[in-house]
């Protein structure tokens, strides 16, 4: 349970710089095949627009997923991340050409709680739009 | 069509245990784009003071949900599917999850509410090993679009 950012040396309200995670068509396929969720909205165009949407959007999980690897990331471990929650605000659409979308996650510390542990609050965009709200993790740091 | 309140309160147990692998945790892993040793050599993973290769914070996605899927699949609670995107997901973590891991899920609808137009339904999967010990509890609100209009 190793995380490298340390506890001590984290402040309330210190900002966790932005990442850029790209997210294009192969990204999905690769994620519906993986997490078994193979809802027709996140690789079939045609079957997108015909429920109204306007293009293949991205499983709100793997947008939770680059949000958890931006906290993972940050602390060091995987293992620390004692809670993590999302609400998904916006859908993330994915067009079929070579640049995709891309989620654009960043943090801040916004609490230290008593026992090593700090609260993350998270920020995800996507173009114009806020994909993620009320995004936060608990993380247990060194 | 609005979902059928009775659905609230009842509770599905996972008829088998999932039993967590490196691979699948390494698959996983490979889907999300995230290199990170801990997921993917026993090594790292035990050298950073873990047992095996640890899973990624979303990773129950993968099998919390299998137990509640034939609930939602129930023509007498009329859900449509095609219209549904998800809401609100959340983990709770007594302990990570670790390649080696055999977890059984019990998943209960906890709530179905009608949000505007749509209908929103929570799913709580309580998570723990055979031997009963808690690992996690997650908690999955799905929107169906339109399903109140």
């Amino acid at each position: 349970m190793a995380a490298t950012q340390k506890y001590d040396e984290v402040e309330v309200g210190q900002e966790i710089p932005p990442v850029d995670y790209p997210v294009r068509r192969v990204n999905l396929v690769m994620y519906a095949g993986a997490s078994g969720d193979f809802n027709q909205i996140h690789w079939n165009e045609r079957f997108a627009k015909m429920v109204g949407l306007p293009d293949v959007i991205a499983h709100g999980m793997y947008t939770m997923a680059q949000a958890g690897r931006f906290v993972t990331d940050w602390a060091g471990d995987p293992g620390a991340v004692v809670d993590f929650g999302v609400r998904f605000s916006s859908m993330v659409v994915v067009p079929d050409d070579d640049q995709g979308a891309t989620i654009t996650v960043s943090g801040v510390v916004e609490e230290k709680l008593d026992d090593g542990q700090v609260v993350v609050g998270l920020t995800a965009r996507s173009g114009d739009a806020r994909v993620l709200s009320k995004a936060r993790a608990v993380v247990r740091l060194a | 069509m609005a979902l059928n309140r009775d659905f609230v309160g009842r509770s599905y147990a996972s008829s088998t245990p999932y039993e967590v692998s490196r691979v699948k945790i390494r698959e996983f892993a490979a889907a999300i784009g995230d290199d990170n040793p801990i997921y993917h050599d026993k090594a790292a993973a035990q050298a950073a003071g873990h047992p095996d290769v640890v899973a990624p914070p979303t990773f129950p996605i993968v099998f919390s949900l299998r137990s509640g899927g034939e609930a939602l699949a129930d023509p007498d609670l009329g859900l449509n599917f095609a219209m549904v995107v998800h809401g609100e997901q959340r983990f709770e973590y007594a302990r990570p999850v670790y390649a080696g891991d055999e977890l059984v899920t019990t998943a209960t609808i906890t709530d179905i509410r009608t949000a505007g137009r749509n209908e929103l339904l929570t799913v709580r999967s309580d998570v723990t090993t055979v031997a009963g010990e808690p690992v996690c509890t997650t908690y999955n609100t799905i929107v169906e679009r339109g399903g109140a209009a």
